[in-house]
């Protein structure tokens, strides 16, 4: 799939491949061509070269309106002009569905989307929960092939987003419908997918589940981008990592002919050790700087002994002792956390 | 509580043992707000005065003239409003008006629809174009399209120089050329409300009425021409209110055939100096003109004409 605006590619040879009931996140920062790549699965814009395929039928020069693919748009675009239930009973008037039959799948969608009673109201009636459900109901109520969600939790509180999210996942889980989500929230994508499709200057950057993502950034870009993630940069002699003059014990052999390759540590997976034994961990020394309390844990700044920093965040239960700033301090990462990634994202 | 109490007015107020504590600042703060709400009012007090000046006072002494003549109270003026040269007037303003309003929906919609899907610098171009003539002298306009259709004038010469008609068309000094001035002067009235509220219109409604299935033109007729409604009905009542007491644009392409109701009052007022007839008529526009938009108002809601949802 490609799309150029002029000298930007949009969409630069992409190619995805979703299974019939999956739940796939495009996760992208602004402008790296996910909402693109969505309408252009809606059909509102028309691709450069490329394919799209619903199971076996080509839909790639199918008319929008021909699609039966669902929306959800960041704004909900709710029809003002209607109730509740005029909104969701549109696509089904469309489809010369019956009168009765109109009413009981209607009754049913809002009824799922936890609507009931309030078909009658007029959506400027409704609070931003309430017309997200709404939009929901109405993609999902004529059986769409497809449900395109672009980012339609962003106008939410973050207390409504965090709750919302759960409830779009279990209304996917029982309803099974194959799932396009659009976001720029990484926690939004860990959270609700089943695969995630990083997405990055028009092209992917790594396809995975969650933990793979997570556990496995397969760049620098991505490590940075989903999680936090402090960057050391390592030399690499005969297939193995050092950082300074310490050799690094990794869970994966090392990726070849990467030239320049770096050191990517989460700050919750780093461990503050106290004088005991350092097991299978990967040891770092330094001395602590700074110390930020919030709340369920502190972020807790290390200047190593190399003179880089590194954040490590530690529960508020952690059983050690709270560091002081001005203390030295050995700290541990265990080689399936310790991960090497490519200075550059392949371009 | 029980601190040493300093002496300060707060910590007095507040170290009364038992009894609630004194609201601090209570009835400053309410007078404050009292001489705040009366500067607000003092502000509107020209402006008031100005429209009881300029609008109520006329209008009052309108209504006062239309019921007097040199004996004192009189129905006279409302009466001779009954005789057919009135009433055929009144039809005639109302056959104008609202052949005139619909014209200019049929060719204002799609004139409006045009510039609010255009960009953004096409759209300043159109916008122009419709503008244009506002800004230029009614009178300027008219005498052109005397100029364009005349027994001799411009279009007569050129329809019957490719020869599709033999005698020249009759097209001004009748109602066929009021109506084609008046629509000419109404038009930026309708295009303009239009154009607001079609501009107001979010894309993704249709793009939303697509997905769900909505061919262009079901998507057009069932969410993009409901939402462009409040616009419609403001240009309409513009256009048809403003037909209503038109005057130059029929006097002068109407050539004295086309009578309308604000021709008579000048009549009343020029010809025979009698204002108290050209009052009732005015009071007559006047009812008839809010008895429309209270009618509106009941079917289509008054919130739609005044634009607010």
């Amino acid at each position: 799939m490609r799309k150029t605006y002029g000298a930007l590619a949009a969409l630069d040879d992409v190619s995805l491949e979703v299974a019939s009931g999956e739940f796939i996140t495009l996760l992208g920062p602004s402008g790296s061509g996910k909402t693109t790549l969505l309408m252009v699965l809606a059909g509102f814009i028309r691709a450069d070269s490329g394919q799209i395929l619903f199971g076996d039928s080509d839909v790639s020069l199918v008319a929008p309106h021909k699609r039966n693919v669902g929306m959800v748009f960041q704004n909900y675009a709710l029809f003002p002009h209607m109730t509740v239930a005029g909104n969701v009973a549109y696509p089904l008037k469309l489809r010369r569905v019956g009168k009765t039959e109109i009413g009981e799948r209607v009754a049913r969608a809002l009824d799922l989307v936890q609507l009931s009673g309030l078909g009658e109201r007029h959506v400027d009636q409704l609070s931003g929960g309430q017309r997200q459900r709404v939009a929901l109901a109405r993609a999902i109520v004529f059986e769409p092939r497809i449900l395109l969600m672009d980012e339609p939790l962003s106008a939410l509180d973050k207390k409504l987003r965090e709750q919302m999210q759960i409830e779009v996942r279990h209304l996917h889980q029982r309803l099974g419908m194959t799932t396009v989500y659009v976001t720029h929230d990484q926690r939004e994508a860990l959270t609700m997918s089943d695969r995630i499709a990083v997405i990055d200057r028009g092209r992917f950057r790594q396809i995975g589940t969650p933990r793979e993502i997570y556990g496995r950034p397969a760049s620098r870009f991505i490590a940075d981008f989903i999680g936090e993630s402090n960057f050391l940069p390592v030399a690499v002699r005969d297939g193995q990592a050092y950082l300074g003059d310490k050799l690094l014990r990794l869970a994966e052999p090392l990726r070849t002919g990467e030239p320049s390759q770096l050191l990517g540590v989460r700050p919750e997976k780093v461990v503050i050790l106290g004088g005991g034994d350092a097991g299978a961990h990967n040891v770092f020394e330094g001395m602590v700087r700074e110390i930020v309390y919030q709340g369920e844990s502190s972020l807790v700044s290390v200047t190593l002994a190399g003179g880089h920093e590194l954040s490590v965040r530690q529960q508020a239960i952690s059983a050690v002792i709270p560091p002081v700033v001005g203390a030295a301090v050995r700290l541990g990462l265990a080689p399936a956390d310790t991960i090497i990634v490519p200075q550059d994202s392949p371009a | 509580m029980s601190a040493p109490a300093p002496a300060s007015n707060r910590a007095a107020g507040r170290a009364a043992p038992g009894a609630p504590p004194a609201p601090v600042n209570a009835e400053r703060l309410r007078a404050q707000e009292r001489a705040e709400n009366a500067l607000l009012a003092g502000l509107t007090v020209p402006g008031m005065l100005l429209i009881a000046a300029l609008v109520l006072a006329p209008i009052g002494w309108l209504f006062w003239l239309s019921f007097r003549n040199p004996a004192g109270f009189t129905f006279d003026h409302y009466l001779r409003l009954l005789h057919p040269s009135y009433t055929l007037t009144l039809q005639t303003t109302f056959e104008l008006s609202f052949l005139v309003t619909a014209i200019c929906i049929l060719l204002g919609y799609p004139v409006a629809y045009i510039i609010a899907q255009a960009r953004p610098r096409m759209a300043a171009v159109l916008m122009m174009l419709v503008l244009f003539p506002v800004w230029t002298s009614l009178l300027v306009r008219c005498y052109a399209w005397l100029v364009l259709l005349q027994r001799r004038g411009l279009l007569n010469t050129w329809l019957t120089d490719m020869g599709l008609i033999d005698t020249p068309l009759r097209l001004m000094h009748n109602f066929t050329g009021t109506t084609i001035g008046m629509v000419h002067i109404m038009l930026p009235f309708m295009v303009l409300p239009l154009y607001g509220s079609m501009r107001a219109i979010s894309s993704d409604y249709m793009l939303a009425a697509s997905s769900l299935g909505a061919s262009p033109a079901a998507a057009f007729r069932q969410v993009f021409v409901p939402l462009s409604l409040p616009g419609l009905v403001a240009g309409t009542i513009i256009v048809f209110v403003l037909c209503l007491g038109f005057y130059v644009t029929p006097a002068l392409l109407g050539g004295g055939r086309v009578m309308m109701w604000s021709m008579q009052i000048e009549r009343n007022v020029n010809y025979y100096s009698d204002w108290g007839a050209a009052s009732a008529l005015g009071v007559v526009l006047l009812v008839m003109t809010l008895g429309i938009m209270w009618l509106v108002g009941r079917i289509i809601g008054f919130n739609r004409i005044v634009g607010a949802r």
